[in-house]
């Protein structure tokens, strides 16, 4: 039984959870679907942004153009955006399954929450960046792209301008962060694509069937509703204060990955 | 060294794993046989703490196996041929399962080395055919250069060459004192690989034993005859109560007398013998005498042998 006595390395929790770590990003990295999701991701945003700083202004008029909240206009790209970075989300879990990885995976890492916990968070981290990128992307194109002293020209100092610009990108990290949660719960690409972009969309939809109280009631509280309020400067009526909303939405988000964690550890792989 | 004591699986209505319980020894090849769906995968899976047992346990090494903190240098699994993302190349997929375990750089451009894979390492293992997408998953496996190996059907795929190599690193590895545990439904293929046998049907134990031993318990055993005298011969046996069947005018096959035995009642007797030979059964003849009616998917009337994965 020589060989039985062979290298089972010392526990060194820290270590350990940085080689954990590390297997989870380059999962992300060595697959082809993460560069292109988050390409597209910027460039959503970017190119969105640009086209409308050069047909916008010659669109609207005086009036509009001073009173529009022209930082939102600016990332327009947004609901392009958040197709990609969900997409990527939903992804990196679900592809696990669907090749078998996750066999291999688990099987390399059996503590599976652990492993779970790796994977959100390094993809949380590389959503923020991209998310940061892409917003600040945007808003620095189209601020750039307009017209010389036209009236939808702000700046980061403008008050909410850099907390909407930075928000954006937040709002796009933890709609990954859905997605992900989603898709540990689902398992299967397709349905978790599904319903993550139906939780998003269809409520906002289906509410316009309800009263109007109602809808001013419980419509500042669906996902989307409440998400996008982070990256708004104007305040709408009948919608959640900007970090309230986003905190509204990041537990949507916690929500899925809680019933992740709980049943990764139950079901069988 | 692998335990299982009373392993139990149950999903839904059906019993995959039916109160399982045996031991895989270090030191020597186990193979794991039974007819499809008898419950060798899921025995693998439940080894590996991939399925959680309704019942009963497993451990590798005397621990669960859910309790190790980097488990690929405890053991090394082979589950199925495609475990991997189609998307990454054949280095890149062991790299990331190594850095899991704290594996490095070097040891994972080794064991592409070692499995033959060198060359192709960069491309996207989705285009890999099923023969080297099983040495991939040989080539994970060794990653930890782990004591314990488990191979759910490694030859499949493998052209002769393929086969011809696992078996030898199979059995080097046993000969390192190893723990190795392969499933195969190549019957002949285990009688040259596998030192012990580990046989199961419907989920539950049909026999432990050496390759040996199995194949000495059989009933297949007999010794030809040919004579020209064959008649005369089979009339001697018979006075002597020896069970004579006649398989053609000058050919007999007995039981129960030894070669040695028949020889020397021919010349006593002075019979002239044109053949006479032992028969041992195969393997694979034992193996379908003990899984009979033991096949989920057996063909109706059991005119055919059980279906093979």
């Amino acid at each position: 039984m020589a060989a039985t006595t062979a290298p089972q390395a010392p526990g060194r929790p820290l270590p350990r959870l940085a080689g954990i770590l590390n297997s989870e990003f380059c999962k992300l990295r060595s697959v082809r679907s993460t560069f292109w999701a988050l390409l597209a991701a910027v460039a959503f945003n970017v190119v969105i942004a640009a086209l409308l700083a050069i047909f916008l202004p010659r669109a609207l008029s005086a009036h509009q153009r001073s009173t529009i909240d022209s930082t939102r206009v600016s990332l327009g790209g947004m609901h392009l955006s958040q197709v990609a970075v969900g997409l990527l989300g939903v992804l990196v879990i679900t592809s696990e399954y669907s090749s078998g990885m996750i066999r291999a995976s688990l099987a390399a890492v059996p503590q599976r929450r652990l492993m779970l916990a790796a994977k959100a968070l390094v993809f949380a981290v590389t959503a923020i960046i991209t998310g940061i990128v892409a917003s600040f992307g945007a808003y620095l194109i189209f601020q750039a792209l307009l017209p010389g002293s036209d009236a939808m020209a702000t700046s980061l100092s403008d008050p909410g301008v850099l907390r909407a610009v930075t928000g954006a990108g937040l709002y796009l990290a933890v709609l990954g962060l859905l997605g992900l949660g989603l898709g540990a719960v689902i398992r299967f690409s397709a349905g978790a694509v599904a319903v993550l972009f139906g939780v998003l969309f269809v409520p906002s939809i289906l509410i316009t069937l309800l009263p109007q109280s109602w809808q001013d009631s419980i419509g500042p509280y669906l996902p989307m509703n409440a998400g996008e309020t982070i990256y708004s400067v104007h305040h709408q009526a009948h919608t959640l204060q900007p970090w309230t909303g986003l905190g509204v939405f990041c537990l949507y988000a916690a929500a899925a990955l809680v019933g992740g964690f709980l049943l990764i550890k139950r079901r069988d792989a | 060294m692998i335990e299982a004591a009373g392993l139990t699986k149950r999903y839904g209505g059906t019993l995959a794993v039916d109160g399982l319980s045996f031991t895989v020894p270090p030191g020597l090849v186990t193979g794991f046989l039974g007819p499809n769906g008898a419950g060798k995968s899921t025995t693998m899976r439940l080894i590996l703490g991939l399925d959680a047992p309704s019942s009963g346990s497993v451990t590798v090494n005397g621990r669960l196996y859910a309790d190790y903190r980097r488990p690929l240098f405890e053991v090394g699994a082979l589950l199925e041929a495609k475990a991997f993302h189609g998307g990454r190349s054949a280095r890149n997929h062991l790299q990331c399962l190594a850095l899991s375990n704290g594996i490095g750089r070097d040891r994972v451009d080794k064991v592409l080395d070692l499995v033959g894979l060198a060359s192709v390492a960069r491309k996207r293992a989705g285009g890999f055919s099923l023969g080297m997408a099983q040495r991939l998953g040989i080539a994970a496996a060794l990653l930890g250069d782990p004591p314990v190996l488990m191979l759910d059907e490694p030859v499949n795929g493998l052209d002769p060459e393929g086969v011809a190599w696992i078996r030898t690193l199979l059995k080097s590895l046993a000969a390192e004192g190893r723990t190795v545990f392969l499933s195969s439904h190549l019957m002949s293929e285990m009688s040259l690989t596998a030192d012990r046998l580990i046989i199961i049907g419907r989920g539950r134990l049909i026999a432990q034993t050496t390759v040996k031993d199995f194949l000495a318990a059989g009933s297949g055993g007999f010794v030809r005859v040919r004579s020209p005298q064959a008649g005369a011969l089979a009339a001697l046996l018979s006075a002597q109560g020896t069970a004579v069947a006649r398989q053609d005018a000058d050919t007999l096959s007995i039981t129960g007398v030894s070669t040695d035995a028949i020889g020397k009642l021919a010349r006593v007797n002075g019979l002239t013998l044109a053949e006479l030979s032992e028969h041992q059964a195969t393997l694979e003849e034992r193996y379908m005498e003990l899984t009979r009616n033991s096949g989920d998917y057996q063909a109706a009337g059991g005119a055919l042998a059980p279906a093979r994965k």
